[in-house]
């Protein structure tokens, strides 16, 4: 399985990143840690005509806590969150989760920038960061824009970037709220078949795998907001919704998992 | 086709290669290190695991490009020169950690970088930490074993 032939360009700076895009179009990609992009060109899912390489703007590589927010630059490794003590303090749901994705091997090499942008609504972090309320920081060439993480996805593997446009920073309010993620699955370091991200003490849920984006659980949250317990809160969690059946799970066992899920990451989190 | 230069197991390299050969493909191909195993080829099994710049890499999961200035370190570079085992060689040789030995080269780069990043390990971390390496043979008792061992959390 070899991906298809292509330029390989690396970027000196995320606005060289951005210019190299706004030459190349649609016919370019963004590569950082490629732990999602490299096995769909494998695959040959995908066959970007230039690979423009961003994995060593170290520069966007960090996590700063400044007041109530935490500011962790697009190219911040999952294994960076997974080891930082300041992460760990101001919102330890994130360093958690981080912890969980894949296998050390992939934690070392994929980026919390990439694996939002790249939108999988099986992954792990994007459920995380909407969980959480992140703002995600955007730039292309007229300057940098501030998008809700809610606003963010749109459909399967889609986003609100543009195709000149890269993540440049995450911005994660510090909750010290309770939190749980609850990530099942039939086999060690698959994606979630469903999870569940609680944050903020029960006003912050997400769901994985629940369709096609990561998505806010806002009925669940709004029952938790007006006082229902974790297993009334919980029976609302698929509603409305439509999952996906495929190999693992059909529409309706994931349906079920979501509610089991919710209610024990409720629980967890601290809402009885 | 572009100029890539490498350290690979101490000694530096210099290769040219096209922008979509995989690290390894020119590990095993271009330079006859031929230790890191190709199996699931969807960075799935951990047969081709390397240590990049010290931390464990699937190296079917990365173009060889990107890995332009870097430290490689494969099964090849982590026994002394005398031919003395590296500890986790050692481990796995003592409580036979292997059967047939498709997966060992990238268990032992998995487990070599594993123990520096997870001091204390008990065998729960082990279990967890290599759940990016399979092996078909051996129900990974003995792996986990050997891996304790050799984080000195464990074994005899």
């Amino acid at each position: 399985m070899i991906p298809a032939a292509f330029d390989y360009k690396v970027a000196e700076s995320a606005e060289h990143a951005i210019s190299l895009l706004a030459e190349h179009g649609d016919e370019a990609k963004l590569l950082a840690g490629g732990h999602s992009l490299i096995p769909m060109m494998r695959f040959r899912l995908a066959a970007p005509g230039v690979l423009v390489d961003v994995g060593r703007l170290d520069d966007l590589r960090y996590i700063r806590r400044s007041n109530g927010t935490v500011a962790i630059g697009a190219l911040t490794r999952h294994s960076d969150l997974e080891h930082s003590a300041e992460l760990a303090q101001a919102c330890p749901m994130l360093s958690s989760v981080a912890a969980l994705v894949g296998d050390p091997a992939v934690r070392h090499r994929g980026t919390l920038g990439g694996t939002i942008a790249h939108a999988d609504p099986a992954s792990d972090l994007p459920a995380a960061v909407l969980a959480l309320g992140a703002t995600i920081v955007a730039r292309g060439p007229g300057g940098s824009r501030e998008i809700a993480a809610t606003n963010f996805f749109t459909g399967y593997f889609e986003s609100v970037l543009a195709d000149d446009e890269m993540i440049t920073e995450i911005r994660v309010p510090a909750d010290d709220g309770g939190w749980n993620y609850q990530k099942f699955n039939r086999r060690a370091q698959d994606w979630a078949i469903v999870g569940v991200a609680v944050a903020s003490g029960g006003t912050g849920v997400s769901l994985v795998n629940m369709g096609s984006t990561p998505m806010r659980a806002s009925a669940v949250e709004a029952a938790v907001y007006s006082g229902a317990s974790a297993a009334e809160a919980a029976a609302v969690a698929a509603e409305g919704l439509a999952p996906p059946t495929d190999l693992n799970a059909d529409s309706d066992y994931r349906s079920h998992l979501a509610r089991v899920l919710t209610r024990r990451a409720l629980n967890a989190a601290g809402v009885s | 086709m572009t100029n890539v230069t490498l350290t690979v197991n101490g000694t530096h390299r210099s290769l040219e290669v096209e922008p979509r050969t995989l690290l390894v493909h020119a590990l095993r191909d271009e330079l006859g290190l031929t230790g890191t195993n190709v199996g699931c080829d969807s960075s799935s099994c951990g047969a081709c695991t390397v240590l990049v710049d010290g931390r464990s890499a699937k190296a079917c999961t990365m173009f060889t490009v990107q890995a332009d200035g870097a430290e490689i370190t494969t099964i090849e570079g982590v026994a002394e020169a005398d031919g003395t085992l590296h500890p986790m060689q050692q481990a796995f040789h003592e409580k036979h950690a292997l059967q047939c030995g498709y997966c060992t080269p990238g268990m032992v780069m998995a487990a070599i970088s594993l123990v520096e990043e997870y001091p204390g390990l008990d065998e729960h971390g082990v279990r967890h930490g290599l759940e990016g390496n399979l092996c078909r043979c051996t129900g990974y008792q003995n792996i986990v074993d050997a891996v304790l061992q050799a984080a000195g959390t464990g074994g005899d």
